[in-house]
């Protein structure tokens, strides 16, 4: 079935994301990683509408929320970011160990 | 409501909204604009109101023009006027005000539950009905949990208004952030839709990552609002993927309907797996499970300490809320796949979260930890998969919203006292010379702790009867072993204030508790009392609450 490949796309790019938020230090890149991992959710609701035919329209219209939020959920993430770069001079991940175990 | 014109190529009609069934959020988030707005009147501001008040009444005037009617852009421009008024006459920004507003504003929600409680529910809370074309939930464990939610985001007012105005950080966009946090709770408490459910989840959570931000010169609130924001979005990211399994398998995000559609027969058994497990991890990064907990101590120690005490009780609350109604009201037809699973977190999450809180000095990084030994203790009521598990679960997070905003607002007396972090050792002799507030900090660690007579131990006794009743005695073994545990860290703190001796060089300041804050800590303190000793009234509201929408 054709739909097969739009859904194993999805998952190596949900993948891709994991891999980047976990082995990337710089705190923008984190940021864009979990861009990937929500476009791979996107990927995966138009396909699955694709599949049921659902004629609520519910994957796409559910892909455009995961747009519309996770474009607010990255206005607030780069805010947060600023913040740390104005105090710190640096973005790095790594660097903001004041609290431990 | 507006009739809004459309052209007629395209059959389109307006649905018939029961505004009813949300009309709490709507009560919410309309005072949080109203205290937004409020903050735009300052002195200075005069013309950037005059501005907005002439865009406002050019929106009215434009629409009354277009429909011949009133429209709504008539009563922003009636706020505009109000606000350009208080901009004249105010010569300091109106923070008691927004205070009083956002105060108001959640005592009238709370009003608009009652209400719901009575007629939409025919004044029992076991009838249960949807509403939103099946998107809202008003039911039993939506209206219980509501309540909890509504009571520590009313308690945090006068609390984050003392601590802020102590630290310097008092900027009024606090109250709005509260609001609209709540509302994100109050909706995904409610959720019917794995759409709103998602909604909901970034509503709250866009408003906590600001929050937690809030003290934006400190180097630790700012780190845990980088911690929280990066792990909450991995964590979102998860759960969204889940969630669209979960539509991939149903071809509906309803919750009932992805519920039956994973527990027919004819459905892929490994994709319904792997979309419930993704769904188990999304929401247990939310509740803070173990190993799903690493963000909750940095973030609980960094963030300013009444929005901690709110996010620790209000946000577990509403998170169960919608856990239960996935996995106990939609999904319990596949108990046998996730229950393991979840019993697996629980148990673990008992014994870390006690055990690393042992080991802590901080005082609020040590209720941190004892923060996610509560989630457990929580989730027992959710993995007894039963009407008194579920009823368990919600009363116990009620009796914890009471206790954790409390110990919170203590604590933030005495950081306020110290103007800086409160480690174990700085509250030798606390005891002795101010015993009123060590003797409500003293009953709240009793009470966390489950020591008869408390609040506390009513809400562990509900949800440990739940669990042996459905057959999961091990895990309430292990949960009575965390409990040990955990009080001797509870009863260190207090020994510490009453039987140790003051420190000779411990700086401090006026300890001055304002009138609100006095009277926020006396009614949780009085709460916690009053359920420890005569519970039957709420548990039974909470046994009636225990039911789902269909």
């Amino acid at each position: 079935m054709a739909a097969v490949y739009p859904l194993i796309f999805a998952a190596l790019l949900f993948s891709v994301g994991v891999y980047g938020l976990l082995s990337r230090r710089h705190a923008v890149l984190v940021l864009m990683s979990i861009e990937l991992m929500l476009a791979a959710v996107t990927v995966n609701l138009v396909t699955f509408w694709a599949i049921a035919g659902d004629a609520l329209l519910t994957g796409q219209v559910f892909a455009l929320f995961v747009m519309a939020i996770g474009a607010a959920e990255i206005g607030v993430g780069l805010a947060i970011i600023m913040l740390i770069y104005r105090n710190r001079a640096s973005v790095n991940i790594d660097d903001a160990d004041l609290m431990k175990y | 409501m507006p009739v809004i014109p459309l052209t007629a190529q395209v059959q389109w009609s307006i649905p018939d909204i029961p505004w009813g069934a949300i009309s709490p959020e709507l009560v919410l988030f309309g005072t949080g604009i109203l205290v937004l707005l409020l903050e735009t009147a300052g002195p200075h501001r005069l013309r950037a109101s005059a501005l907005a008040f002439l865009a406002a009444a050019g929106g009215a005037a434009a629409g009354y023009g277009l429909t011949g009617e009133v429209t709504w852009p008539a009563l922003l421009a009636l706020a505009g006027l109000a606000q350009l008024a208080l901009t004249a006459t105010w010569r300091e920004r109106p923070r008691v005000l927004s205070a009083l507003l956002s105060a108001l504003g959640i005592v009238a929600t709370l009003g608009v539950v009652a209400w719901q409680w009575q007629t939409l529910a025919g004044g029992e809370l076991l009838a249960t009905q949807s509403g939103l074309a099946d998107m809202v939930a008003v039911d039993g464990v939506a209206l219980f949990t509501r309540v909890t939610v509504l009571l520590a985001a009313l308690v945090s007012i006068p609390l984050g208004w003392s601590y802020l105005e102590t630290r310097r950080i008092h900027r009024a966009e606090y109250y709005p952030l509260l609001l609209f946090a709540a509302v994100g709770m109050n909706l995904l408490a409610s959720s019917q839709d794995l759409l709103m459910v998602f909604i909901s989840l970034e509503v709250l959570s866009l408003a906590l990552y600001i929050l937690t931000g809030f003290a934006k010169r400190d180097l630790t609130s700012q780190e845990g609002a980088l911690k929280y924001f990066l792990l909450g979005a991995f964590s979102s990211a998860i759960l969204l993927y889940g969630i669209a399994l979960s539509y991939g398998i149903a071809g509906t995000t309803n919750i009932p309907a992805v519920g039956a559609a994973v527990a027919a027969a004819d459905t892929p058994a490994a994709l319904a797996v792997i979309a419930m497990a993704l769904l188990i991890v999304g929401f247990a990064f939310k509740t803070a499970l173990v190993p799903f907990h690493m963000w909750t101590p940095d973030v609980y120690q960094g963030a300013p300490t009444p929005v901690t005490g709110f996010m620790a009780a209000a946000t577990k609350a509403a998170a169960f809320a919608a856990f239960l109604r996935i996995f106990v009201g939609a999904m319990g037809a596949s108990q046998w796949s996730w229950i393991p699973a979840l019993w697996t977190l629980a148990a673990i999450t008992m014994l870390v979260g006690a055990v690393l809180a042992v080991v802590q000095d901080d005082l609020k990084r040590m209720l941190g930890y004892s923060a996610v030994a509560h989630a457990g203790y929580a989730a027992i009521g959710l993995i007894a998969a039963t009407r008194e598990g579920v009823s368990g679960t919600l009363f116990y997070l009620l009796v914890y919203a009471v206790m954790s905003v409390g110990a919170f607002g203590v604590l933030s007396m005495l950081e306020r006292r110290q103007r800086r972090a409160v480690s174990i050792s700085d509250l030798a002799g606390f005891g002795k010379r101010f015993p009123v507030p060590a003797g409500m900090l003293s009953l709240f660690l009793l009470s966390l702790a489950g020591i008869p007579g408390t609040a506390g131990f009513m809400g562990k006794l509900a949800v440990f009867r739940a669990g042996v009743f459905a057959g999961q005695w091990v895990l309430v073994v292990i949960a009575v072993l965390s409990s040990m545990i955990a009080a001797f860290f509870y009863i260190r703190v207090i020994r510490a204030m009453f039987m140790d001796d003051e420190p000779d060089d411990l700086e401090t300041f006026e300890l001055e508790p304002t009138p609100g804050l006095s009277a926020g800590l006396a009614a949780s303190a009085a709460i916690i009392v009053v359920l420890g000793v005569w519970p039957t009234v709420v548990i039974d509201l909470a046994e009636q609450a225990a039911a789902f929408a269909g």
